[in-house]
């Protein structure tokens, strides 16, 4: 049988085809193609609490339309969710119901940090007794945006980057369970 | 009523308390006990007829606080302030307006919540920006957060 390797752009493994045209078989690592689908279908879990969360708006709508870059719809429902974009100022009566959002997320998940608020508690409230300086406090950061606001294009940006990250780590890591149980309580 | 009318009414019919002008509205000062009596009065008579308490808030003037009542009339368009002084800064106590106007449900428990003013007969009293279990009323002048930088 006459095999023809083909190419598709970005597909991360090599295509072979037979005379009739069709792919027959692919090259590839189960990292490489699990990353790939994983980082180009991104659902974000729509949780904005403050003004980014306009911004955040403005980005998933049609003038900057990051659905082009593969990061699809927002969903009200963390069950439904890969991605939390953290839009906003997290306050000490938010922070439970962030953390809550955050673990009934499924695996793999991934946490943005959006502006100044999230990334360190902002530059206007930071000095506050009711709010949390930084939401790495509570969840685990993938990527970082400064900005107060962050532009869109910065958002996209570090949409851009989370999915670098995601297409260079490992996709399936067996996680142990903690030893630790009082976290979990 | 324009405000020189009501600051006279104001004058004739409450002689005991003191009432002053501010550049936008007249203000009665009340001690604890007359709030109540005085407020209903406010509010029922034909010549005044305050119906809606637009604002409602606290003043921490340590030591003493300031209740700040807000008044207005949907019928003759004129506002009032009335401010009654508490001394007491460990337990300060008021009665609460909510029998009047139930637009103070929430303004009070902003003001417990904020400056630990407890409010008898209020039906919900409750902190409602902050924790349940939280430590100690923000909006106090000697409130101490040790996380908070003094610059």
């Amino acid at each position: 049988m006459d095999v023809k390797k083909d190419y598709i752009p970005e597909f991360p493994g090599d295509l072979y085809n037979d005379e009739t045209g069709r792919t027959n078989f692919i090259v590839t690592s189960i990292d490489a193609i699990a990353n790939w689908g994983r980082s180009n279908s991104l659902w974000p879990l729509s949780f904005g609490t403050s003004c980014c969360a306009i911004e955040l708006m403005s980005t998933v709508s049609a003038k900057y339309d990051w659905s082009r870059f593969g990061f699809e719809v927002m969903r009200a429902s963390p069950r439904q969710s890969d991605v939390i974009i953290v839009a906003g100022t997290i306050t000490h009566k938010m922070a439970p119901v962030l953390k809550r959002l955050y673990d009934q997320m499924p695996d793999p998940k991934y946490v943005i940090a959006m502006g100044a608020c999230a990334v360190s508690g902002g530059p206007f409230y930071y000095n506050s007794y009711a709010v949390v300086r930084g939401v790495d406090n509570i969840i685990p950061v993938d990527v970082y945006i400064p900005g107060c606001p962050p532009r869109p294009e910065s958002l996209i940006h570090g949409m851009m980057t989370l999915q670098e990250k995601i297409r260079k780590s490992k996709a399936y890591v067996i996680q142990k369970p903690k030893k630790n149980k009082e976290e979990d309580k | 009523m324009i405000k020189e009318e009501l600051k006279h009414y104001l004058e004739t019919n409450f002689p005991t308390a003191k009432v002053e002008e501010t550049f936008d509205f007249p203000l009665l000062f009340l001690t604890k006990e007359e709030l109540i009596p005085v407020l209903t009065k406010l509010k029922d008579a034909p010549e005044t007829r305050f119906n809606f308490l637009f604002c409602e808030t606290a003043i921490d003037r340590n030591p003493a606080f300031e209740m700040v009542y807000h008044l207005t009339s949907t019928y003759y368009r004129h506002d009032m302030m009335v401010k009654v002084i508490l001394e007491d800064r460990e337990k300060p106590e008021i009665e609460s307006v909510y029998s009047l106007w139930e637009a103070a449900d929430l303004y009070e428990d902003e003001i417990y919540d904020m400056f630990g003013i407890r409010f008898t007969n209020h039906p919900n009293l409750r902190r409602i920006m902050l924790t349940e279990d939280w430590v100690g009323y923000p909006l106090r002048k000697d409130y101490q957060d040790d996380r908070m930088i003094s610059l």
